[in-house]
């Protein structure tokens, strides 16, 4: 400061200067400062946020994998569509923010301008469907149903659509080979919900906004192999979206295939067969309700008995799958979700839920060993049974005298059944119960794996319903209050008598309740999925075997990922020996008993069958009928609802099945080129160097079948009616349930876990009249 | 310039020309080499920040890389031969003809509102003369200095009083209001440097304390006054609110402050490097080249160079400050205090709205920010400053 010279200032001046400069330097100071925390206290979230900023990520969707069948055939997969796509960036930079662009787009694809507008807009929770839920970056399809000239036209004139673009791109098919649907069992996809994307983000196979997800059947069980990982394309934007570079993104990965153990030819025996005897039990006209049989729903499986894997599985009313591809419009999922579509989305192999019918029989006998009672012993079919003042008939009130376990379920006769849960009822105390009941038939049901799911790899299964006490307590607390609300109301109909009797004590197991159960009625609810694991476990000695429809996952370049191997749910609760004479009794069914009827001149030597018929019986509806069989290697189950006995409605189709798995023809006569799996594939399907996996496509049978289908449709069509219940079997459909005791519903609707079945719903409505 | 004749290749027989430049009263020691070398400074990093924020814009380059560049550094040598004007006539010659500048600014404000005048980023600040654009405010903000300077220290350089007299203050204020008037409603910014320029020069003036406390209350009200008489349009509301909480609507009018922030602290300590910003390349932040020029030297050069900036500014307000505390008389005084609060209040105020902690306001970095009108009166302030340090030199 020394080489300041004097000046005129005052010393006033001089202060306010300095003042002037402190106040300056605090101003400089504050901005360093605020310098330093912006970009080093801070530095690494603006960095973060800067980064985020620039890039803009489009999603290169996987091609999902296929599903194959055991012979590599597909049954989901992928084809090459003309997609047309809207870029929005594009479209937005134009001064009528892309109007005109749009309005000749939709001229050209032959669409209404409106719809083509509103799916380029950007959903919002004010705007309804159809709207795009996708990120604005990405190209918003604006149909997948080009033609190539419409495509050609928009490559070849750009300058006319610009912001739009024509490209083939992979879409989800369901060739349906041979005709076979599968639908229930495939399922489908749909697109993700911004929910599933939050939630997946933090699990190992995120979601992407972009991504379609299996909503049902198989579709949804193995989502995380189909999908494959979604590649990203990371683009360098300025602030008005346009590319300004590309950063490092992310390839696409491919799903995985998914290898069935469906054989779709089969299947479309399956899917075929099944719709042909509903077909035909519509023509039968049932006495009991004076109409013809309704048949309006059923479900067929053919299950590799040693081993679960499923080998075909059919459901009716069923859809065709492809109504999914490309987006299903409300109109058409109104017509799958309707009243009168009476719920094709159901799989009813595993969802529905019904009474067994006398196809419980194989568990009631069962029980009766554990309990005590000798296989071969003696025991009183008489024509009826009376508990009190209820009667309990036989079917058509035939009697057989005495006879064996064996012989009782070779004629089907109930008698027997209800003697032995009528005595076993009072050992265990009667209507007052010691401490610990034996409860050997209940416990039985539930030793096979009846009243709960067997865990097949399609989701959404059904548990049925073992009725035993804990059951009965469970259903009493639930509904007491209601039963006795009603009880007080005047009236003296079966539901206010019922109502009143249940109000106190509802809880109780009655002995009409344990009769009913011993013949596969009453409570019991049993799905055809259970029933085909409780007969494979019957033919394969004794083991319960979770069933499969996944068999193996192989990766595009071949590589087998992983592979299922059968999975035991559980031994049978019995003896090796009782097995042994269970597989007798089924085997004379067929020989000499209630199914014998539908199966002369079956080659028995050579290829041996065993079954079980059933007529289960719910309120307010016609029979159901139930055939339970199998082959040496293969189960097959069928039930048809409203449709008659088990012999009667579903006999011919399960005899067709085993013809065409066994190559034999109307005649008995064994052909062996005919032949579609006379044993279970010992191999997946062969993978050549791509890692494509060879389709062994049957041209030839799909010819032979198309025949035989045209044929048989002729053959069923001039055919005489088949009388209802010529067959043997039988449980005498309202014959037992004449008793109070037999009466289920209150009427208040109980509301089960799982998928609702038409069935059981209506059973818990109707309150029992009696 | 002369400085360079000086220093460069200098043969040993010019040896006694070298003292004569060195000597204590020659002009090459009356010059402040500092207060120099720091404007320099600040205005060779604004060419490369200007080239930077521009180089890609071909938006508005007219598909020239180096357009802004040319123009930025054609500017810059107009300020600086003006700087050298003004050192050469002097600040004290000047003194008889601030009324003349004084008017003419006026004029060339109230030109804006006629059809010459432009309107950019909703401010009615710019008249358009011969496809160039001109703003008249910043020559105002010289003309204001000079103006008070010379009403202020009239009564107290001829020896008659020690500090002004409540008459020349309110001539001085009279003189501060005019321009503010007329520039209030459209350019805000330009109205809060002349409100600080006033208070700066008030204070420099050795006036009684009461008329800076006076005018900070009367500044006060007046805000408050234009604020419920919604005398403001709805950009300057929205652009308070928004530094009030950017994150309101941060695509709307926080958008500027968020994205000058996200630029700013994604610089790290050294920066992206020139040309490399991606925010700036891809232009997330508005008027970077001018406005928000501070934003692409913290993307881009860091902390290194955004605290560099800050000292080189720091360095040029302490050599004004010094110049102003050494000056002979008040009316040098008040001139060099005036234009220190002038670039003081203008460069914490473009820095601050780009770091966040001022409201948005039209205001260029003196030396730095794209401009030519702001260039030139910055480089006139520089010649002003050494002007005053000459004079006292050479007096001494």
């Amino acid at each position: 400061m020394s080489n300041i010279p004097e000046t005129g200032r005052t010393s006033r001046v001089t202060i306010r200067l300095v003042v002037l400069q402190i106040l300056v330097f605090s101003l400089l100071l504050t901005l360093a400062g605020r310098l330093w925390y912006l970009q080093i206290r801070q530095g690494d979230e603006f960095a973060a946020e800067a980064a985020g900023n620039h890039v803009q990520n489009v999603i290169q969707p996987a091609v999902r994998g296929a599903i194959l069948d055991a012979r590599g055939v597909p049954l989901a997969d992928n084809e090459t569509r003309l997609v047309v796509s809207a870029d929005r960036t594009d479209l937005l930079r134009m001064p009528d923010d892309g109007e005109q662009v749009l309005t000749d787009l939709a001229g050209l694809l032959e669409m209404d301008p409106e719809e083509v507008r509103n799916r380029v807009r950007l959903c919002d929770s004010e705007t309804p469907q159809p709207c795009w839920n996708g990120s604005p970056y990405q190209p918003i399809p604006i149909t997948d149903e080009a033609t190539v000239q419409q495509a050609l036209q928009i490559w070849e004139r750009p300058e006319s659509y610009p912001g739009i673009v024509a490209q083939p791109t992979a879409v989800r098919r369901y060739p349906a080979p041979y005709g076979a649907h599968t639908a229930q069992v495939l399922g489908y996809l749909s697109p993700v919900t911004d929910e599933e994307v939050a939630e997946s983000q933090q699990t190992d196979s995120p979601l992407q906004r972009y991504d379609q997800i299996g909503r049902s059947g198989l579709e949804r069980t193995y989502d995380e192999y189909l999908r494959g990982g979604a590649g990203i394309d990371r683009l360098e934007v300025d602030k008005f979206g346009r590319v300004i570079g590309e950063a490092e993104g992310v390839e696409a990965e491919a799903g995985a295939n998914l290898v069935t153990s469906i054989d779709s030819r089969i299947q479309a025996v399956v899917e075929h067969e099944l719709l042909q005897a509903m077909k035909q039990a519509r023509q039968a006209h049932d006495d009991i309700s004076g109409r013809n049989y309704e048949a309006d729903s059923g479900a067929a499986i053919v299950m590799e008995s040693h081993t679960g894997r499923i080998v075909a599985m059919a459901s009716y009313p069923d859809y065709d799958p492809n109504v999914w591809v490309g987006g299903i419009s409300a109109k058409e999922y109104q017509r799958l979700t309707g009243e009168e579509a009476n719920d094709p989305l159901l799989n009813r192999a595993i969802q529905g839920q019904s009474p067994a019918g006398s196809t419980f029989k194989v568990v009631t006998s069962s029980g009766a060993v554990r309990a005590g009672y000798d296989f071969d012993g003696n025991y009183e079919c008489s024509s009826s049974y009376s508990i009190g003042n209820t009667t309990f008939k036989n079917f058509e009130s035939r009697g057989y005298g005495p006879i064996s376990l064996g012989k009782a379920l070779e004629v089907s006769c109930n008698t027997v059944f209800y003697r032995l849960a009528h005595a076993e009822w009072q050992k265990d105390g009667g209507i007052n119960p010691g401490e610990n009941p034996n409860d050997w038939l209940f416990d039985t049901a539930h030793g096979f794996g009846l009243g709960s799911e067997t865990g097949i790899d399609l989701p959404s299964e059904a548990a049925g319903r073992v009725p035993d006490r804990a059951w009965k307590r469970e259903y009493w607390e639930t509904n007491k209050d209601a039963w006795c609300e009603l009880g007080k109301e005047e009236g003296d109909d079966f539901a206010h008598r019922y109502a009143r009797e249940s109000c106190e004590d509802g809880w109780r197991l009655r002995a009409g309740d344990a009769v009913n159960f011993s013949i596969g009625q009453g409570d019991l609810l049993v799905t055809p999925i259970q029933m085909a694991s409780v007969y494979s476990a019957i033919n394969n000695g004794g083991t319960l075997y979770r069933p499969t429809v996944g068999k193996a996952i192989v990766d595009v370049n071949g590589n087998v990922v992983e592979e299922f191997e059968p999975v035991e749910n559980g031994k049978l609760p019995i003896e090796k020996g009782t097995v042994s004479d269970l597989q007798g009794a089924l085997r004379d069914v067929i020989e000499v008993g209630t199914a014998s009827w539908r199966f002369i001149g079956w080659p028995q030597d050579e290829i041996p069958l065993s079954a079980k018929t059933g007529t289960a019986t719910t309120e307010g509806k016609q029979s159901r009928s139930w055939l339970t069989t199998f082959s040496e290697d293969y189960t097959v189950v069928m039930t048809i609802d409203q449709a008659g006995t088990g012999s009667g409605a579903s006999g011919p189709a399960v005899r067709n099945i085993y013809e065409a798995i066994y190559g034999v023809d109307e005649q008995g006569a064994i052909h062996p080129e005919l032949a579609l799996l006379p044993e279970p594939p010992a191999e997946l399907p062969r993978t050549d160097d791509n890692g494509t996996m060879a389709a062994e496509f049957d041209k030839e049978w799909e010819q032979h079948f198309a025949a035989y289908k045209k044929e048989h449709q002729e053959n069923y069509e001039g055919a005489a009616i088949v009388p209802a219940g010529d067959g043997e079997d039988g449980d005498g459909a309202g014959d037992f349930q004449a008793g109070a005791e037999a009466g289920t519903g209150d009427g208040t609707g109980e509301v089960l876990a799982g998928a609702a079945f038409e069935a059981d719903r209506r059973r818990e409505g109707t309150g029992g009249d009696g | 310039m002369s400085v360079h004749t000086f220093s460069s290749g200098l043969p040993p027989a010019r040896r006694s020309g070298i003292r004569r430049m060195m000597a204590r009263d020659s002009l090459f020691r009356r010059v402040d080499w500092l207060l120099l070398l720091a404007a320099g400074g600040l205005t060779v990093l604004g060419c490369l920040l200007v080239w930077s924020a521009t180089w890609t814009r071909t938006d508005i380059n007219e598909g020239d890389p180096h357009f802004f560049l040319i123009r930025h550094a054609l500017n810059a040598a107009i300020g600086i031969a003006l700087a050298v004007g003004v050192m050469w006539l002097g600040h004290q010659r000047l003194r008889s003809a601030v009324p003349v500048f004084y008017g003419f600014s006026i004029v060339l404000l109230l030109l804006v509102f006629t059809p010459l005048g432009t309107e950019i980023n909703g401010q009615r600040a710019w008249l358009s003369i011969a496809g160039y654009t001109v703003q008249p405010g910043e020559f105002a903000k010289v003309a204001v200095i000079l103006g008070m300077a010379t009403v202020l220290a009239a009564q107290v350089d001829a020896g008659d009083r020690d500090h002004p007299a409540g008459r020349p203050v309110l001539q001085a204020l009279g003189l501060a209001a005019l321009p503010l008037a007329i520039v209030v409603v459209d350019d805000m910014g330009m109205a809060m440097v002349i409100g600080m320029i006033v208070l700066g020069v008030l204070l420099a003036s050795g006036a009684t304390i009461f008329w800076t406390f006076g005018l900070m209350a009367a500044g006060a009200a007046g805000a408050v006054l234009v604020w419920t008489l919604g005398v403001l349009d709805e950009y300057q509301i929205n652009r308070f609110a928004a530094f009030a909480n950017p994150e309101l609507d941060p695509a709307g009018a926080g958008y500027n402050t968020n994205q000058a922030r996200i630029a700013i602290g994604s610089g790290g300590l050294t920066g992206t490097g020139l040309f490399q910003g991606s925010q700036t390349t891809g232009q997330f932040v508005p008027e970077q080249q001018t406005d928000f020029i501070f934003t692409v030297a913290g993307e881009e050069l860091g902390f290194v160079g955004g605290a560099g900036i800050i000292l080189l500014i720091a360095v040029l307000l302490w050599r004004a400050l010094r110049i102003a505390r050494g000056a002979t008389d008040l009316y040098s005084t008040i001139i060099a205090a005036g234009l220190v609060a002038w670039l003081a209040f203008q460069s914490f105020e473009n820095i601050g709205m780009a770091l966040g902690i001022m409201p948005v306001a039209g205001i260029p970095l003196p030396f730095v920010s794209y401009g030519g009108t702001a260039m030139m009166a910055s480089w006139i302030a520089i010649g002003l400053l050494e002007s005053i340090r000459m004079k006292r030199t050479l007096s001494a």
